[in-house]
């Protein structure tokens, strides 16, 4: 760097530039936030949903499964799983409360969460909402 | 060591090695469960070593985010700390909630862990990273603001450096910033979007700040470089980081539900994150080669490279290598995204820390300038096998990734994820095996500090 570029002037770059593009991304947050109610489509969040999502994060269901692509990647994606098992919720919930308690020797296996009816139904219904969202068509494929 | 108080970042850095030798154990054993997928099956399910992984790595950078702190904000101010026993303090309470917390995840199911720890009153458990029961996050913003309070006063009362003043920025940051994981809305696509606030804009943002001032310290204080030089390339660095990395947190936002206008901004903008990376690369071997002394802790000046190289390499590379839109289509949520977080955290924030520890543990321990050569050999040894084990499991990753993508994702006959994973078998046995090296790095790191005695001051060139 030449003797002509000061420190104070570096400083006033970071300065400068960083608030434009702090305020920058809190305009294109309130633009988001504003266009997300029609792509989430929130008219469908029942209490079912609202349970569901309690369920999910209180299983800690993320440390294994990716939903959206986000999570760990020991086991499926769950945001399309709703399609990828024919739209049954009967069969994700027998999915679920199947999975044997001391797993599957040699293989990965889900635990056994011994949830209620009522926390299976929130779930399978917060899965059936989140496929529901409007993600840019993500993922590519059924397998998720 | 100039001032008394410096020494409080030592408990700090011991128990951020502490918990870093836990972290990796429990790697090992997700390693496994990869290939094995019985292996503690129904004692540690994976979800529970995963959350003790990447919460045992928040919790011991942040340790050493803290130590590091302590080290150079009295030496920069020129003045003793304005708490030390606040610092000792907080640090008591910090590893006491860290070490119950990470006990709740083993002891008990979680389930039960949010039921007896008022998940209910405030739910903000089960989110990743942010597994921490309500009660733990309440903790860690009293420890931040106690922390924040120590530092901003030291700061205030002494001499005001632009090392220190980026430093307590991005401290700053790092403490607001959490404040998000409180906010979690029962609409999955506001909590995605807001969680980011504080995943994205720790990493790619504020904890740069902090990656920054500290390589800044290091390397004022090996090289005798001006000040003056030293400081106007961070305030370039740190510059290029936020202007493009806030913006770039678009590349987060391309398939969770949010509008199609950040698969533009977010390609962009997270494009260009790499060249503060490169720039800090440039910055560190420019001033190691105008170095106007010979520092005799060859060790850190090794770990300060080698941070700079790899962070460019993690987080730069191989953070490129799948944020355009189109690419990310395909990689996303897969194994490339664990080969990119892998590196990226290891070469940006561990060795970041390790830089510290290697400059100022000697130090702290009553030596003039460095531990004695046979140390310092050890310890370049565990730098040599932690880093290239790392560079493997990364590599391993990816190819795993690249073949999960194509015959998941990318193929005309995509096969299911089970099925993939059976397929793709060999490179998680070749990234377990690499940290097998890596744990066998650590505990050569951690044998170098018992090896004792100490290398003279250090000499002008």
């Amino acid at each position: 760097m030449s003797g002509a570029f000061t420190k104070t002037m570096a400083r006033n770059i970071f300065i400068g530039g960083s608030a434009f593009f702090i305020f920058l991304f809190l305009a294109l947050s309130l633009d988001t936030v504003s266009a997300l109610p029609d792509r989430d489509h929130r008219e469908n969040i029942t209490d079912q949903v609202v349970l569901g999502k309690k369920v999910w994060e209180d299983n800690n269901c993320i440390g294994c499964h990716s939903l959206m692509g986000e999570g760990a990647y020991f086991a499926p994606e769950l945001a399309n799983v709703y399609n990828r098992f024919g739209n049954s919720k009967e069969a994700i919930k027998a999915f679920i409360s199947s999975r044997p308690r001391d797993g599957v020797p040699g293989r990965r296996s889900m635990p056994q969460f011994n949830l209620s009816e009522e926390e299976l139904d929130g779930v399978v219904e917060f899965l059936k909402w989140t496929s529901e969202v409007n993600d840019a068509n993500w993922p590519p494929n059924i397998q998720g | 060591m100039k001032y008394q108080s410096q020494v409080v970042a030592k408990p700090y850095f011991i128990a951020a090695i502490g918990l870093f030798i836990g972290q990796i154990v429990f790697g090992l054993v997700m390693g496994l469960q990869y290939v094995m997928g019985d292996f503690l099956f129904p004692e540690i399910p994976f979800n529970v070593a995963r959350m003790v992984h990447t919460n045992l790595l928040i919790v011991w950078l942040l340790f050493g985010f803290m130590g590091s702190s302590y080290y150079l904000v009295p030496e920069e101010s020129e003045t003793e700390l304005y708490s030390p026993k606040l610092a000792i303090g907080l640090f008591w309470v910090f590893l006491v909630a860290g070490a119950l917390t990470i006990v709740g995840y083993l002891a008990v199911p979680y389930a039960t862990l949010a039921e007896i720890t008022g998940n209910d009153l405030l739910p903000t458990m089960g989110r990743e990273f942010l597994e921490q029961p309500t009660i733990t996050k309440i903790g860690i913003v009293i420890v931040a603001l106690g922390f924040l309070f120590n530092i901003a006063m030291t700061v205030l009362k002494g001499r005001k450096t632009a090392v220190s003043l980026v430093l307590l920025t991005g401290l700053t940051g790092l403490a607001l910033l959490f404040l998000f994981s409180f906010y979690n809305p029962s609409n999955l696509i506001l909590d995605k979007m807001f969680w980011w606030w504080v995943v994205h804009l720790w990493v790619e943002g504020v904890w740069e700040l902090i990656l920054g001032s500290i390589l800044a310290f290091v390397l004022i204080k090996t090289t005798g470089v001006d000040r003056e030089v030293i400081e106007k390339w961070l305030y370039v660095i740190i510059a290029m980081t936020l202007i493009t990395g806030i913006i770039g947190t678009g590349h987060h936002y391309y398939w969770i539900g949010t509008p199609e206008y950040w698969q533009v901004l977010g390609s962009v903008f997270s494009a260009l994150e790499p060249i503060p990376f490169f720039m800090m690369t440039v910055f560190a071997f420019n001033m190691v080669n105008k170095r106007r002394r010979e520092h005799p802790n060859k060790a850190a000046v090794l770990w300060a490279l080698g941070t700079a190289v790899m962070a460019f390499l993690g987080a730069g590379v191989w953070g490129f290598l799948h944020t355009l839109a189109p690419v990310n289509y395909y990689t996303h949520g897969s194994q490339i995204t664990a080969a990119h977080g892998h590196m990226a955290f290891y070469g940006a924030y561990v060795m970041i820390v390790l830089t510290m520890i290697s400059y100022s543990m000697p130090l702290m321990r009553g030596r003039a300038a460095a531990n004695s050569n046979k140390s310092q050999v050890l310890e370049m040894w565990s730098f040599w096998l932690m880093t290239v084990s790392m560079v493997f499991i990364t590599l391993f990753l990816t190819g795993a990734g690249i073949l999960q993508v194509y015959l998941q994702r990318y193929n005309s006959d995509p096969q299911p994820f089970m099925v993939v994973q059976e397929k793709i078998e060999l490179f998680y046995w070749m990234r377990e095996y690499a940290g097998l090296v890596f744990l066998t790095g650590l505990v050569l790191y951690v044998a170098s500090f018992f090896i004792g005695g100490e290398e003279r001051a250090e000499q002008t060139v």
